[in-house]
């Protein structure tokens, strides 16, 4: 048993300051995840999902963003107070992104076997040569075929997929301890996707690697992770192993996120009459001035006084199962 | 040879881009885009289109409704053949057949007020006497998709994705059409949101006797809304049968590797995953024979010199593949 | 059915609107339009306020500097600068807008055509547009100005003739990269899905054109006119200041330039308000040229 996890986010806060107002995109978000293990960070658009990961790797701009709170403990050591250099040191050697897009994720007009090779050569120090085969490999390690020739070809000469494997190539060039993953397959078709999500899961149990998922798809999250999170409107109001979830979600928003999702076998005999799905009425509250409360009590079917009075606090309804609700 | 009692049937549709290139520009390729498509939609049913990029799927819901021409082939829309209508009698037809797109931002004219984007089709049409009458109108429409009547007056940016949706929805009610081709309206939608579009695709179908082509590449949500499915690939319609049975007794191999690959939200099923082998070919230089023989995983040398046609083997269910018949 | 979100508090913003919004907060180019506003006060309220004619002259007050009763000075002549130059920047002012006017009408024309077309209409119009684009510019106006000044002259009295001359020259010379910017905007907008939508409902070609994709493409239009009038401001006055503009008895800004550049030593007064006024105009100009580009930018309208 470790004494502290791999990462572990403490009541994170990232605020942006926008022409309106302060938009509080993360608002007291607390997560963690330990070695070799994924553990998936769902929600919706804005949910503060992707502002999380990016907060990790200090990829926010800081003006307009800025933490207003909280630590981002790696391996024990705070993340936030580290200067640009000393987070160089981390991005790409210890902690790794693959984006959604990876044709905007990839520099066009350089070779993939350059991008996979510069970032040896400036993270692991290695010679111009030794770069070269290590971007070799790599290419074969996420089974694209050819790897030898490919190393010159362009972005754009890939596919889709292809572009997604290169960019999961690039991430994990220097053998990373986490991978973030941030909507990888979102921009994938269907078949594509599986490839890409198995190759995940190869690369991870080879290098002992961890994964944070992003993902909005509860389909990916089920077949995927061992842990999730759910977030809403920058705060997490879930965070179970995936079969507790499924089993038996216990805040509103999570069992009406799991409740309005079509199931492909949910099998509709013929002649049978359609099932309607569940709704969650309303829309997401605006993070520019989020209501005092629980965020969701204005969609929530369960809402009392107490629930628009204060946050409700993030407690433990089961073993590892916390949920941000008073019900 | 066109089925009586259908909506809208397409035969045989195809739709090639030709790519110029070399010197002077001559056409050295195409994209065979649609390459032989035939299915028929029969009132008041959901057909659902489904398949991965590039399969053709946007191409023919458009195609069928001649918002793009296609190359060759036939419609016929209420037993009358429209391939080849234009003037009024085209302008006629688009009362009876709308479209409701995938994006909610560039669907909907930024510089127009709401009550502009859905009144326009009661200008073009003359639907209303006056403005009055025409604004009246308006408003019903807005309250039968869940908006407000003092929604009219505010323009697109000022709502939410899946609000827009609602709009653009609204917009194809205006005509009163008999069909409404559906190009991935859920698709830009967040899951929650998508629930409350699909319920209200579906109130609309049964208020208003709606006929729908349901084309989207999510097989969850397709499988939901659809009677039956088709499934197209690299512009060629594989298979076709009634949602229950596509799920249950696929026969096409594209088919049941699809269908394995969709993520299932129940961490507890074990599930088979077919995988498949290599890449979506260039459309430009797509394989001889069956277009999928290069990725199946019970290819004969059959398949690689002969198309395959699609063939009834039970009912209504149809499949384009010489080993599954 | 379901429900939806509360209303906005707002009143409905129109894209103008938004577009007025987000102009109001590049400083310079409020700035710039104070300023250009204030020249066009005083432009069109100066005679009134300053009755003093152009041509009094008065050798008694030759080359005077500043005065109470000259606040610019005089020239050679002891005519009183500051009427010269409200009457020559109203000349300026037409000359730039009418320029601005014709440029942008046979820009935006052909620029329509072309993205509508397509096909070898648009081939044919971007070669011509071509052809125009590598003509000499100012050889070429000075050409043509020496060759038709006198028959519109004849034709129109002196100042009409040359304003006509001028104004179509300057547009005529301008409009190619408008065309292009028009053009470049219909083949990106004739494929969105509102225009495809409406094309779903029936809408004539026309009709796609004036109400869908027209009011879509004159954004960068209106950036390019605003840089047009600067750029017509100053070509008049070039030709002025080379001698080839109005006749000599107008006081257009360039052409008091001309008069005052053999005068500099002595009276250096008088070249330095029609230089700071062609200074002043300009600049403004483009300054709220660049404020339009940011609130006008495509990319900000959903």
């Amino acid at each position: 048993m470790t004494p502290h996890h791999l990462l572990d986010i403490r009541g994170l806060k990232t605020w942006f300051k926008t022409d309106d107002g302060m938009v509080r995109a993360v608002d007291g978000v607390s997560l963690h995840i330990d070695r070799g293990e994924t553990l998936a960070v769902v929600g919706e658009s804005g949910c503060g999902k992707t502002v999380t990961a990016r907060s990790v790797l200090r990829l926010i701009d800081m003006p307009p963003g800025r933490f207003e709170a909280g630590q981002i403990m790696w391996e024990g050591r705070d993340l936030i107070p580290l200067t640009n250099a000393e987070m160089d040191e981390i991005r790409a050697r210890e902690i790794s992104m693959v984006f959604q897009e990876p044709m905007t994720s990839l520099n066009p007009v350089y070779t993939v076997g350059e991008q996979i090779a510069e970032s040896l050569r400036t993270h692991e120090h290695l010679s111009r040569k030794a770069a070269l085969e290590g971007a070799v490999d790599m290419l074969r390690l996420v089974q694209i075929g050819n790897a030898e020739r490919r190393i010159n070809d362009y972005p754009h000469q890939f596919s889709g997929g292809q572009r997604q494997r290169v960019m999961i190539a690039l991430a994990l060039a220097c053998k990373p301890k986490l991978l973030i993953a941030d909507e990888p397959t979102t921009a994938l078709d269907v078949t594509i996707q599986a490839q890409i999500l198995e190759l995940l899961e190869d690369m991870k149990q080879r290098l002992g690697m961890a994964i944070m998922l992003i993902t909005h798809a509860m389909g990916v999250v089920a077949e995927n992770a061992q842990r999730v999170a759910v977030m809403y409107a920058g705060q997490v109001v879930e965070e179970a192993s995936v079969e507790d979830l499924f089993a038996d979600p216990r805040h509103p928003y999570t069992q009406g996120l799991i409740r309005s999702i079509p199931r492909v076998d949910a099998g509709r005999a013929p002649g049978d009459a359609r099932t309607r799905l569940a709704q969650i009425p309303g829309s997401v509250p605006s993070l520019l001035h989020p209501p005092t409360g629980c965020r969701f009590a204005e969609r929530c079917a369960h809402t009392t006084e107490a629930c628009r009075a204060a946050p409700p606090p993030l407690r433990s309804v089961a073993p590892n199962h916390n949920v941000a609700c008073i019900l | 040879m066109h089925p009586v009692t259908a909506l809208l049937s397409v035969r045989d549709l195809r739709k090639f881009y030709p790519i110029n290139g070399g010197l002077l520009g001559r056409k050295v390729a195409d994209v065979r885009a649609v390459d032989g498509v035939s299915l028929d939609i029969q009132p008041g049913e959901t057909l659902g289109l489904v398949g991965e990029s590039g399969c053709g799927k946007s191409t023919t819901g458009r195609c069928l409704m001649r918002l793009i021409e296609p190359s060759s082939g036939e419609i016929w829309f209420q037993g009358e053949n429209v391939t080849h209508t234009s003037g009024d009698t085209l302008r006629a037809m688009r009362r009876d057949m709308q479209i409701i797109f995938q994006d909610p931002f560039a669907s909907l004219n930024p510089r127009h007020m709401v009550r502009d984007i859905i009144g326009e089709a009661l200008v073009i049409h003359n639907l209303a006497p006056n403005a009055r009458a025409r604004d009246e109108r308006v408003v019903e429409l807005l309250e039968t998709v869940g908006l407000r009547a003092d929604h009219r007056t505010r323009f697109p940016h000022e709502f939410s994705g899946g609000q827009r949706q609602r709009i653009g929805i609204a917009r194809a009610l205006a005509v009163q059409p008999k069909l409404i081709v559906c190009d991935e309206p859920v698709s830009a939608l967040d899951v929650s949101i998508q629930a409350q579009v699909i319920n209200l695709l579906e109130d609309l179908q049964e208020r208003f006797n709606l006929t729908y082509l349901f084309i989207a590449h999510d097989l969850s949500v397709v499988e939901h809304i659809s009677d039956r499915i088709a499934v197209m690939y690299l512009g060629r319609v594989v298979e076709i049968a009634d949602a229950h049975t596509l799920y249950h007794a696929p026969r096409h191999p594209y088919t049941q590797a699809l269908l394995s690959a969709v993520p299932i939200p129940d961490p507890k099923l074990k599930r088979r995953r077919i995988p498949l082998k290599g890449e979506l070919p260039n459309p430009t230089k797509p394989p001889t024979g069956c277009h999928f023989h290069p990725r199946c995983p019970i290819a004969q040398p059959q398949c690689a010199t002969e198309a395959p046609k699609l063939t009834t083997t039970t009912g209504s269910h149809q499949v384009a593949c010489h080993m599954a018949v | 059915m379901a429900s939806t979100t509360a209303p906005k508090p707002k009143p409905p913003l129109s894209p103008t609107r938004e577009a007025w919004r987000r102009f109001r907060k590049h400083r310079l180019a409020v700035v710039g339009l104070i300023v250009l506003a204030l020249l066009v006060l005083a432009i069109i309220a100066g005679p009134t306020l300053w009755p003093v004619a152009i041509d009094d002259i008065d050798f008694a007050a030759q080359l005077k500097p500043p005065s109470w009763a000259h606040p610019f000075g005089t020239d050679d002549l002891g005519q009183d600068l500051l009427s010269r130059l409200i009457h020559g920047g109203r000349i300026s002012l037409a000359v730039g807008l009418s320029a601005m006017a014709v440029s942008a009408s046979v820009g935006i024309t052909i620029g329509a055509i072309a993205g509508m077309a397509r096909g070898w209409v648009d081939t044919a119009l971007m070669w011509v547009t071509d052809l125009f684009l590598s003509l000499p510019q100012l050889p070429l106006l000075l050409l043509i100005i020496y060759l038709f000044r006198e028959k519109l002259k004849a034709l129109l009295g002196a100042e009409g003739g040359v304003f006509v001359l001028i104004v179509i020259v300057i547009g005529g010379l301008r409009w190619m990269p408008v065309a292009r910017l028009v053009r470049a905007q219909f083949l990106s907008l004739r494929e969105k899905e509102f225009v495809e939508a409406a094309r779903a409902l029936g809408a004539s070609k026309f009709r796609l054109v004036v109400n869908h994709i027209l009011p879509n493409a004159l954004g960068p239009v209106i950036v390019a006119g605003t840089i047009d009038v600067a750029a017509a401001i100053i070509a008049e006055s070039t030709l002025s200041f080379l001698g080839l503009g109005f006749p000599p008895d107008i006081p257009t800004w360039g052409r008091v330039l001309f008069d005052a550049k053999d005068y500099l030593d002595i009276a250096p007064t008088w070249a330095l308000f029609p230089g700071a006024a062609i200074f002043l105009a300009v600049l403004s100009i483009n300054f709220v040229g660049d404020g339009l580009r940011d609130a006008l930018d495509p990319r900000r309208v959903h």
